[in-house]
């Protein structure tokens, strides 16, 4: 489990550093993953990142097919975005005023 | 003093609070609410923000006591879920709290799903006095000292005892948070405090490699437990956590495996609703359902019992405490995961025992003054993570002293790997593994902060591994299956253990104590008697 960062679109906040509750995520001026097999994938870098940086992928050992996964949030509603290998996005909105219904 | 690598700072506080997630954060809160003139300070080795339990956020506060039934019914389901081995005092204030914090929970901004008129829906003698706590920060080269007059402990439970699931690259993707490695519980062990219930492992039973919640297709939309014949088992072998990994374990054992929750046959709407509710709290299942190309009214969903952990929000496993959340040292309180006999307490309950710790806490600093840490003790422990600072080439990495671990644990003290069974023989064993692994962490070398961060959290472990193994032993019967199933002992004996097993570090040996039961209703203070 563990998370990819572009460091292209990455502006080096360091606000996914900050929020790691394994203080996994490096700065060099950008920010890199220290330690990816020690990543929990609880996603809290993935919500933190405002330039879509940081991307959430599943290891190929519990089942991973290589799908990205990002969020963009606007107001109530967070958007995870999942990119497959094809090239074929997916978004899913979810209203955060609204709890689960299971 | 000679500092090399680290500068050395003294602090100084009213309340320690050792762990920021939720029931530290609670207590903090409730400090400062009815004693703005304390001063609090809250040590916490990852952001506040994030850390603890909750970091991937949470759908379920699991504990609230809804319409029609009582404080005292809740008492009474964690009593049956943990075959009788609950502290009734603990759990009763505990429940007393739960509405009220989750009414607070709402008032700070919390969603809380709610029917339609507005009610919440279901789903011993003692001379040790603590007067602070040491620390270092785990990016700059700082070593604190840190005098309190009163500590907090809320560091959670302890994960990475044993093999994972998934040993490889997603070693970490697990159920309780891997940075939650057990200090709390090593400290207090360590300065002599009694422990309580260790014995009584927590395995969560989870969707196969995702390990995501079960709870969510189970409660949410019926699914049931099914083996590979499609035949139900749950019903054979009983509904509580332990008997549900327990019947899995079984029926794989049996050949019948793998077993399922059974979603084939769902609506499309409920499709949708579990897509969001697993992005909600682990979007892995939900990326899974997505790169699977099957969605859960397509395809059942696989289920496996995790590895065990030592976690007193779930279980009873932690500090012995009085009614008032005290531990056995004074002046230290402990609550959520680190505090034990009050099973299922959850996310509200850890708020509601930060709230009682607080507030013990509070009265106790009234009648102290801070004592001062002696030189001493400061040198001592400031030397040892100097040490490790100035190894060099240590035989064996972190890494493999942990693999080590995990591997004993596995094998010998009940892991996955033996379907989370042992017998006495074996626990000899892991338990002399266990120290030779100790003093191999004495060469352990660390080239910055956050590698000595790892090497502590690695004692801890293997001080946790100690007691656990102990408790084990002590307790000579099965009572919850999985998750304490000692084979030479596979009978569940009330006449000789309807009690508690608690533990305590007195020479260098870990002396067991078995104590009664306390009930609800009754107000528990420490003494020496058993
Ligand atoms: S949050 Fe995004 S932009 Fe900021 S440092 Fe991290 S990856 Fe870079
Ligand atoms: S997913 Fe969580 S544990 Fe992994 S790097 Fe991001 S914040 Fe850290």
């Amino acid at each position: 489990m563990s998370i990819m960062i572009d460091r292209e679109k990455c502006i080096g906040c360091g606000k996914c550093a900050e929020v790691c509750p394994g203080n996994l995520i490096k700065l060099d001026g950008k920010a890199f993953i220290r330690y990816p097999k020690d990543c929990w994938g609880c996603t809290s870098c993935v919500k933190e990142c405002k330039v879509n940086a940081v991307k959430f992928f599943l290891g190929a050992d519990i089942g991973g097919m290589g799908s990205l996964v990002y969020t963009r949030q606007k107001g109530d509603i967070l958007t995870w975005v999942i990119e497959r290998p094809d090239g074929s996005v997916k978004e899913i909105d979810i209203n955060r005023k609204e709890s689960n219904r299971y | 003093m000679r500092s090399q690598k680290m500068q050395f700072k003294k602090l100084r506080t009213d309340v320690l609070i050792i762990g920021g997630g939720t029931a530290g954060c609670y207590a903090a809160m409730t400090i400062a609410q009815n004693s703005p003139d304390t001063k609090v300070l809250i040590c916490e080795k990852a952001n506040i923000k994030r850390s603890g339990c909750l970091a991937a956020g949470v759908n379920a506060l699991n504990a609230y006591i809804t319409k029609g039934c009582t404080p005292q019914d809740y008492v009474d389901y964690a009593r049956h879920d943990a075959a009788g081995i609950v502290r009734g005092d603990l759990l009763l204030t505990m429940s007393e709290n739960l509405n009220s914090v989750t009414a607070h929970l709402e008032q700070l901004g919390l969603v809380i799903l709610k029917d339609e008129n507005g009610n919440y829906v279901t789903r011993g003698k003692r001379n040790l006095k603590i007067n602070g706590a040491f620390g270092f920060n785990v990016n700059e080269e700082i070593f604190y000292s840190i005098t309190a007059k009163a500590v907090i402990i809320c560091t959670g439970g302890a994960a990475g005892l044993y093999k994972p699931n998934n040993p490889g690259f997603s070693r970490h993707k697990m159920w309780y948070p891997p940075f939650n490695t057990g200090a709390g519980y090593a400290m207090g062990i360590r300065a002599g405090a009694e422990m309580t219930t260790f014995e009584m492992r927590f395995i969560a039973l989870r969707c196969k490699d995702t390990i995501a919640p079960t709870g969510t297709l189970a409660q949410g939309v019926g699914a049931k437990q099914i083996n590979s014949l499609g035949g139900v088992y749950e019903d054979k072998y009983g509904l509580t956590t332990s008997q549900r990994v327990h019947g899995t374990v079984m029926e794989n054992i049996s050949g019948r495996g793998p077993c399922y929750l059974k979603t084939a046959g769902i609506t499309a709407q409920q499709d949708d609703a579990l897509i969001k509710a697993y992005l909600n709290m682990a979007p892995s299942q939900t990326i899974k359902w997505l790169e699977s190309g099957k969605m859960p009214s397509e395809q059942n969903v696989e289920i496996e019992g995790t590895e065990p952990y030592i976690v007193g929000g779930h279980t009873a496993s932690g500090y012995w405490v009085d009614t008032d959340r005290e531990t056995t040292i004074h002046g230290l309180f402990a609550a959520g995961d680190v505090a034990g006999g009050c099973p299922q307490k959850y996310v509200t309950g850890a708020l509601a025992e930060g709230r009682i710790a607080a507030l013990s806490a509070l009265k106790y600093i009234a009648a102290q003054s801070i004592s001062e840490i002696s030189d001493e003790k400061i040198s001592e422990n400031f030397s040892r993570a100097e040490k490790f600072l100035n190894n060099k080439n240590s035989r064996f990495s972190c890494e493999q002293l942990e693999e080590a671990m995990q591997t004993v644990m596995d094998r010998y003290a009940g892991g996955i790997g033996t379907n989370y069974r042992y017998n006495d023989r074996q626990l000899d064993i892991a338990d002399e593994r266990i120290s030779q692994i100790q003093t191999l962490t004495d060469e352990l070398c660390a080239e910055d902060m956050h590698e000595l961060m790892l090497i502590y959290e690695l004692r801890e472990r293997l001080t946790v591994c100690k007691t656990l193994i102990a408790h084990l032993r002590a307790r000579k019967e099965t009572r919850w299956h999985s998750f304490a199933e000692n084979l030479d002992y596979p009978q569940r004996d009330d006449e000789n253990y309807l009690c508690c097993i608690n533990s305590k570090l007195e020479n260098g040996r870990i002396k067991i104590i078995k104590r009664r039961l306390i009930k609800e209703g009754e107000r528990y203070e420490h003494n020496d008697r058993p």
